[in-house]
């Protein structure tokens, strides 16, 4: 899967808020995470498998995530992730705080332009 | 959660991850198969994108463990299976280590304790030995230090400064305890109110001098040392207030220094207040250590200043007599030269030992060399496996942490073992060390000992580890894999690096030899010089000093000397025996005084300052100092108190041109004092030490008319160094039989300094001698390593070479050329060591220059025999492992592979 300039990889903050804003949705597996990730933004973002599972882990191990023993929709034995309370509240600190940040860099950009 | 449990949580999880991503992989295949891929595509594809499974798996694994240390533990674990499966390697490695880092840290230790650490006083850094300066004095260069205190200085400057907290002065000396056990002779010091003010140790028992105690109409006291109190009274409190006979004198115990105190280093066995009479203080006498705590945030160059202007003050204060000038020291162009109290301490001491840590550390260099070249013939038999690893997804980072981690582990042990070799260094480096080794009570292995073993163990690991590393970051994995068979002889850059390691090697060896054996010349120079005396295994030496209270007068006094002289001789074996005040090398100048040659003139005015020494008759023959011309004192020279002296051959030529012309000359002291007949000439003699010029000494007779008084009164020295010649010196029953004699003329009388001219003269070079012997060792070793070096070097070489070997002589080659060839490679490498080697020690040695006698810097035989050793070193170093290569059977070498 090579990239092109428009598939943007995320920064670390951004990889754990998109994947708890997803499983928020609704739990799932791994793969799964992947291409809502992908087919959501549009094919703007890529998740580098080589991040996720490790950041999986480190969201695990804080208990913002839980894991339990499921089948993917091919019927092959996975993990399926869901969100904790934790996770939930974590989900909503770092949206506010990312929000914040974003209106800060618009705002400044656009006086940057004028 | 229990640790036991967390453990099965964590398997749990890493199952769970494994699933998650081999499911990932598959629905991946899966979807890419159903883009019309063939399987076989689309699985290198998918696992091509995912990238490397099992490092990811090892990232995720890490979110659940104590990541940096468990990752650490599982290498260790690697690293400590590998030692034990490569025994000889480990074991060379670790003692090499060891004996490297416990020579460091012992040495360090030493540096440490009396270098760097502060003196064991309160805010020591305020305290400063009170040196003065007077260049106008001639003569007076000969006290190398500069002028001391005398009396009156210090009560001028104690009444009038305004940068000192507490200042006072002090002396030591000897005293005899009698009523105790055995009369005992003891180290006493002299001390006037200022000094434990100044030193500030509160007393472990009872108090200290009271302003009452030196008062010179008071009862007297004395204080003890915390090691006399436990000796005599068991360290028992109730002996405050107790009475002892100090010199026949009762004195009144009123307390007792706590364990380790010194005064200035000096050990002691008690104290006396000095209890100075203001009435009876001349300007004179300059024989007194200063000492003095300044202010707060007073400097050293402000004390002298202040001091400065109280000389004119002092000088106006006092007089040397009536009809004296007082401002006569004027000329002396006296001025303060304070300096702290540490630097006194140390002396010149810190010379030395910095060379012995640089030479320690040199060959600490020497050994991660070795350590380093051995760790890349590992690496090397090591890389088809590091490269099959690096091919299955380590990656360079990972290794390389490995290669680190298993040299600093090294480091460490060999650190740990190095402790234990330190702590055995250091007992054995107080055992042979210089006995003026200043603060020597103060050595041990502390923390700070402790923190820098392990900053050298971390250190030395990390630099031999580099180089292998660095080496391996370099290469390239692919050509590893192909490159790294058996069947070529070893590329170029691969025996780069350890040639320049074997050349380092040798030109450190070098440095380290040159040192060594210039010590050894100097050692040469030294025990050929001509001290003075001759035979100083069969002088025996004892000092008897008889108190005013035992017996008041001084003619007594010497018919008492002299029967205690008879009656030695009277013992079997002795051929001679005499007295006198100081014996040569005893760091004791009995006086300095001027004395003028009759009908001389001197430039400045005055005569020159001389060492004046007051000897027996006798005394020249038996120390073996030779009578160059004239005679000899006589009993009756002493009895009658005739006016003669005897002169050092160099005051003898230098005055009148020869030694048999100073025969019948006259010299006088003083304007007014009686002229006084020079009737004997005796050789030079070292008397501060072999390495110092042999000083202009004049010989008084133990008993003369007193100069310094103006009614004629005798003086004659209480204090005696009786010198025996007896080739039973030193013996056990001779010594018995020497104080049975003493205590036949007086059983109150105790023996001291009991030991041959020769135990004297070998401290007098201890210095020299134990800078000798460690320079000795490191340079051994480092021949030892250099040597181990180059053979190891030659003979990898040559195992890497069997079937080139196997061709060369094959096809023809003769053996002799084979061998050549090898021991020609080492002796290239040697030649090129040696080259920078003599650079290295031409500019290194210039630093050991005070440390030589009579040997230069670039001593050319040095220069030529060290190269020249190590030249025949590596060559048979290299003929082993060539002669190995030239005896290879040409059709099992090429079989073999």
């Amino acid at each position: 899967m090579a990239k092109t300039n428009e598939q943007r990889d995320l920064f670390s903050g951004a990889l754990e808020l998109m994947v708890l804003h997803s499983l928020r949705l609704k739990p799932m597996h791994g793969y799964a995470l992947v291409k809502h990730i992908q087919q959501v933004s549009g094919e703007l973002l890529q998740i580098e498998e080589g991040s996720l599972y490790p950041a999986l882990q480190r969201m695990l191990r804080e208990g913002l995530l839980d894991s339990e023993a499921g089948v993917s929709a091919k019927g092959r034995p996975t993990r399926i992730y869901r969100l904790t309370a934790a996770g939930l509240r974590r989900l909503e600190d770092e949206r506010s705080s990312f929000d914040k940040m974003f209106a800060g860099i618009t705002r400044v950009l656009s006086t940057a332009q004028a | 959660m229990s640790w036991f449990t967390s453990l099965f949580q964590r398997k749990r999880r890493y199952d769970d991850l494994s699933v998650s991503i081999q499911e990932h992989i598959h629905e991946r295949v899966d979807e890419l198969m159903q883009e019309g891929m063939t399987r076989q595509d689309a699985e290198r594809e998918a696992r091509r994108a995912f990238g490397n499974v099992a490092l990811i798996e090892e990232r995720g694994r890490e979110a659940w463990q104590w990541v940096a240390f468990e990752s650490l533990l599982r290498d260790l674990t690697l690293v400590f299976r590998r030692l034990r499966k490569t025994p000889g390697f480990a074991i060379t490695v670790l003692l090499t280590l060891a004996i490297g880092i416990g020579a460091n840290t012992a040495v360090f230790s030493v540096v440490n304790g009396i270098l760097l650490k502060p003196l064991p006083y309160p805010d020591s850094d305020r305290l400063v030995a009170l040196w003065l300066d007077a260049p106008g004095a001639g003569g007076l260069a000969n006290f190398m230090n500069g002028l001391q205190l005398s009396t009156s200085m210090y009560l001028t400057f104690s009444d009038h400064n305004r940068s000192f907290e507490a200042m006072g002065i002090w002396n030591r000396n000897t005293a005899n305890v009698t009523g105790l056990a055995e009369p005992e002779q003891v180290r006493t010091i002299l001390v006037s109110g200022g000094v434990l003010e100044a030193l500030d140790v509160p007393a472990a028992a009872g108090r200290w001098f009271s302003a009452t105690d030196q008062d010179p109409h008071s009862t007297k006291t004395v204080m003890l040392s915390y090691g006399y109190w436990q000796r005599h009274f068991g360290g028992d409190r109730s002996v405050i207030g107790r009475t002892i006979q100090v010199d026949s004198q009762s004195r009144e115990i009123v307390g007792v220094m706590p364990r380790g105190f010194r005064v200035e280093d000096r050990d002691f066995d008690l104290i006396l207040p000095l209890q100075l009479d203001r009435a009876k203080q001349i300007l004179a006498g300059f024989g007194w250590f200063g000492i003095g705590r300044l202010k707060p945030g007073v400097s050293i160059a402000q004390a002298d200043s202040d001091i400065k202007s109280l000389i004119g003050v002092w000088m106006d204060s006092w007089s040397n007599g009536p009809g004296t000038n007082p401002h006569y020291y004027k000329i002396w162009r006296i001025t303060p030269n304070f300096r702290s109290l540490k630097k006194q301490v140390i002396g010149n001491i810190g010379n030395v030992l910095w060379v012995v840590m640089a030479t320690v550390g040199l060959v600490m260099l020497i050994a991660c060399t070795n350590v380093a070249n051995l760790l890349l013939v590992r690496a090397e038999a090591r890389h088809q496996e590091l490269s099959v690893r690096a091919a299955l997804g380590a990656s360079r980072g990972r290794i390389i942490r490995e290669l680190m981690i298993e040299s600093v582990t090294l480091g460490m042990m060999g650190g740990v073992l190095g402790v234990f070799v330190a702590y055995a260094g250091l007992r054995l480096l107080v055992q042979i060390g210089p006995v003026d080794l200043p603060r020597l009570s103060e050595l041990s292995l502390d923390g700070w000992s402790l923190l820098f073993t392990f900053l050298l163990s971390v250190f030395s690991g990390v630099l031999f580890g580099a180089i292998p590393a660095i080496k391996y970051a370099w290469s390239k994995h692919a050509l590893m894999m192909g490159g790294a068979t058996r069947t070529t002889s070893a590329g170029r850059p691969r025996q780069r690096m350890r040639n320049l390691l074997v050349v380092a090697q040798v030109a450190m060896a070098l440095v380290l030899l040159v040192c060594a054996l210039l010590m050894i010349r100097t050692f040469a120079a030294l025990r050929n010089v001509e001290p003075g005396f001759s035979d100083p295994a069969h002088v025996q030496l004892v000092s008897i000093s008889i108190p005013d209270l035992l017996v008041p007068d001084q003619v007594a006094v010497m018919h008492l000397q002299n029967s205690i002289a008879d009656k030695i001789a009277g013992i079997p074996g002795v051929t001679s025996v005499g007295f006198a005040s100081a014996v040569p090398m005893d760091g004791d100048d009995p006086n300095w005084d001027e004395l003028a040659v009759d009908g001389k003139v001197y430039e400045s005015g005055e005569p020159p300052l001389r060492l004046f020494n007051y000897v027996s008759p006798g005394y020249f023959r038996a120390m073996g100092t030779r009578l160059v011309a004239g005679r000899d004192f006589s009993w009756s020279d002493l009895y009658a108190l005739h006016p003669v002296v005897i002169v050092s051959e160099n005051f003898a030529r230098d005055s009148w041109g020869s030694a048999a012309a100073a025969i019948g000359k006259s010299v006088h002291q003083f304007s007014k004092s009686p002229r006084l007949e020079v009737v004997g000439v005796v050789e030079d003699v070292r008397q501060h030490g072999v390495d110092e010029k042999a000083p202009m000494i004049i010989y008084w007779p133990a008993m003369i008319t007193n100069p310094y008084t103006r009614t004629p009164t005798i003086y004659g020295v209480r204090g005696v160094t009786f010198t025996i010649r007896s080739n039973r010196a030193g013996m056990e029953n001779f010594l018995t039989q020497v104080q049975q004699a003493v205590w036949s003329v007086n059983g109150s009388l105790p023996l001291a300094g009991i030991q041959t001219m020769d135990d004297l003269t070998s401290q007098a070079m201890a210095r020299t001698s134990f800078t000798l012997v460690m320079l000795s060792i490191a340079g051994s070793m480092a021949l030892l390593l250099g040597i181990i070096g180059i053979y190891g070097i030659i003979s990898y070489a040559v195992s890497q070479r069997t079937r080139e070997i196997g061709i060369r002589l094959a096809l023809g080659a003769r053996k002799r050329e084979l061998r050549w060839m090898f021991v020609r490679s080492a002796l290239v490498l040697t030649a090129t060591g040696v080259v920078f080697g003599l650079a290295a020690a031409i500019a290194l040695t210039r630093l050991m220059k005070t440390l030589l006698f009579e040997v230069s810097p670039t001593d050319p035989v040095t220069y030529v025999t060290i190269p020249l050793i190590l030249t025949i070193a590596a060559m048979a170093a290299s003929y082993l492992p060539a002669r190995r290569a030239a005896s290879i059977d040409p059709v099992e070498a090429l079989r073999a592979e």
